[in-house]
């Protein structure tokens, strides 16, 4: 199945968060913006919610604390109990650096992971992208059309007179 | 839009555009590798053919073809493994702690540091899996169960919490640079003409296409990976430093330890970028993103940071005499005034005097200067883990033990050996990898280049000829 769409090209970050507050106002539908960098404030006027990763980080974090502790404590405490240098079998304060290093080591890989599993990147050698100026100097607004429903020309004036340098249609088999 | 300060210098200069820094990074990425480039290769590959020649003797007859004795049980292997570990503190630090400090002079050069602090990680780990003497036994490192009934590693050493530090931040450091690199490979891939080039591009960049959600989620990671890596840039050098501080050696057993050796970690760190930027902008034409403002940034903190490292000095030799420890003072004597005194005195005059010429102004500007201090800096910092290491070895409490250390041919080549590595790595990352972050550079481009930008109404890099120097 194809799906259609129209790309509004803009060569401006401020004249793109412009145009996606007013196409928003207008009631269009956005269904993607592509940009060769992060643009701030781009999520306030497109209404992408607060991502929830650092609570992920923070889980995969408080594991990872947990599992040092008590890997360090049942090893040397319980499952082989043995003096060095005469401190207790369970010396906290020398199993402090352990506990910081996998506490670390699981935060960021437990959060990275997680970011690749939501944002569906992986490995692969074919990557469809919509217009391959986005990841140069071009941002791409792309608008879902939905046939018969979607009037071309109010919408190609909309990108138009909102700054858009191309307005393009591209159709992506899904 | 963010405010600047007008009176803060560009930190991209010559009037770029968004699409000038993708012709700029990805020019020596497309291009067939120069003359230049090769000879370099080559030079770097005669290093690593002296690290695999050195690493086979090392392995096939032991570690008796290092020049230790019973005595220095420690020398240049610890000495190197140091070096490196402090060499690989830059990258992450420009990249994890200037970002959470909102340096933006970082852009340009994190990725190339960052590079660097893989390689030197790399450098580093060899050392110790080489002294291990039998390194396809090393994961007996680890807490694994093993055929001696469950015994154990012992987490109360300190050369373990290494083991744990180092890989963690190489792990982490790796997915740091890797999440930076991702949008640049995606740069790349959509530019590449070739089958083989756009396939490996598009395999590395896993598919991004910088949508505006990908982008939000991508800084929340940025972020919390640079919190997670601040301190963990600390806790390494602290715990490499407690490798000595732990043991009841004069010399070694001091509290000073890991704020003397982070801050020495720093320092090298800095200097090492700073040798390699400069000869990398020169060869590659980045003049204009590594600019002489990053350089004069970066010499400050080698300043800063040269500045703790004298102050220890000072303060370890002050102690030594306070503590009224016949043994921590004999030590220190030994060190200035021993057969030693004189990687004693390179260390003092490099680390100590030399950064101090960054005061002026004019030099901190001098790329010859800059270049010039920081190779002194290299030296000083390598003297210095010398110093401790053998110094406080050789001459023990009974005296019937002194001995000498002296490095064999073999220690020597590895040393070397590891430097050809670093290098072909580093020249290999050059060649293929974007070394200046574009996205990155883009990001900050509207708000610190010589462009002035009109918030509306015009639009970007169309009509940079009649705005151009809004700095004079």
């Amino acid at each position: 199945m194809t799906k259609k769409f129209v790309l509004g090209i803009y060569d401006d970050e401020d004249v793109l968060l412009q145009a996606i507050e007013n196409v928003r106002a207008a009631g269009t539908k956005i269904y993607e913006v592509f940009s060769p960098y992060p643009i701030h404030g781009i999520d306030d006027v497109l209404g992408i919610k607060r991502s929830r990763l650092p609570i992920v980080a923070f889980f995969c974090g408080l594991f990872g604390t947990s599992f040092a502790l008590w890997m360090q404590i049942w090893m040397l405490g319980f499952d082989w109990p043995m003096i060095i240098g005469g401190k207790p079998h369970i010396a906290l304060p020398a199993f402090i650096p352990v506990t910081f290093e996998l506490t670390v080591l699981c935060a960021a890989f437990g959060m990275v992971i997680t970011f690749f599993i939501v944002t569906k990147l992986k490995p692969s050698f074919k990557v469809n992208v919509f217009d391959k100026r986005s990841t140069d100097d071009k941002f791409v607004m792309a608008i879902e059309v939905t046939e018969g429903v979607t009037d071309m020309n109010a919408l190609n004036d909309l990108l138009r007179s909102n700054g858009a340098i191309e307005v393009n249609e591209k159709e992506v088999i899904k | 839009m963010q405010h600047v300060s007008p009176i803060r210098e560009p930190l991209v200069t010559g009037g770029k555009t968004y699409h000038d820094i993708t012709e700029d990074v990805c020019r020596q990425v497309e291009a067939k590798p120069n003359a230049r480039w090769a000879a370099a290769l080559a030079v770097a590959l005669v290093g690593l053919a002296i690290f695999i020649y050195s690493t086979y003797r090392t392995l096939w007859y032991g570690i008796g073809e290092w020049g230790l004795n019973k005595t220095v049980g420690w020398a240049w292997d610890i000495t190197n493994f140091v070096w490196w570990v402090g060499i690989g503190h830059a990258g992450t630090l420009i990249s994890a702690i200037l970002l959470l400090f909102r340096q933006k002079w970082r852009t340009s050069i994190n990725r190339a540091a960052e590079a660097m602090t893989i390689f030197a990680v790399i450098c580093a780990a060899m050392f110790p899996v080489l002294h291990m003497g039998r390194p396809w036994l090393a994961y007996w490192v680890l807490p694994l169960p093993n055929t001696f009934g469950s015994l154990w590693v012992n987490f109360n050493s300190p050369l373990l919490w290494d083991v744990f530090a180092i890989s963690t931040y190489f792990s982490v450091s790796l997915v740091f640079w890797y999440i930076g690199l991702i949008p640049d490979f995606a740069t790349i891939r959509d530019r590449a003409t070739g089958p083989i080039s756009r396939r490996a591009y598009a395999f590395l960049s896993f598919g991004w296409t910088g949508s505006a959600k990908a982008w939000s989620r991508y800084e929340t990671v940025s972020l919390i990976l640079a919190g997670l890596a601040t301190p963990l840039v600390l806790s390494v050098h602290t715990i490499v430093s407690m490798d000595f501080a732990t043991s009841v050696i004069p010399g070694w057993h001091t509290t000073i330890f890991p704020p003397y050796f982070v801050a020495g970690a720093i320092f090298s760190g800095f200097a090492m970028v700073l040798t390699l930027m400069i000869i990398t902008r020169k060869v590659f034409k980045l003049e204009d993103y590594i600019t002489l403002e990053h350089v004069e940034s970066m010499n400050k903190v080698i300043i800063l940071t040269g500045s703790i490292v004298g102050v220890a000095y000072i303060t370890e030799f002050f102690i030594a005499w306070y503590s009224g420890v016949e043994y921590e003072q004999y030590a220190f004597i030994n060190r200035a005034t021993g057969p030693y005194w004189w990687a004693y005195w390179a260390m003092m005059t490099c680390n100590v005097i030399t950064p101090q010429l960054f005061w002026f102004r004019s030099i901190r500007r001098s790329l010859t200067a800059t270049f010039i201090i920081t190779i002194f800096v290299n030296i000083g910092m390598w003297f210095e883990r010398f110093v401790i290491i053998v110094t406080s070895l050789h001459r023990d409490f009974l005296p019937s033990s002194w001995a000498m250390f002296s490095p064999t041919i073999i220690d020597i080549g590895i040393y070397v050996g590891t430097i050809g590595l670093f290098f072909t790595l580093f020249l290999l990352f050059a060649k293929f990898f974007p070394v200046v972050n574009m996205a990155e550079v883009k990001a900050i481009l509207k708000s610190s280049s010589e462009v002035k930008h009109h918030p509306h109404g015009t639009m970007h890099g169309t009509d940079k000829d009649s705005h151009t120097n809004t700095h004079p």
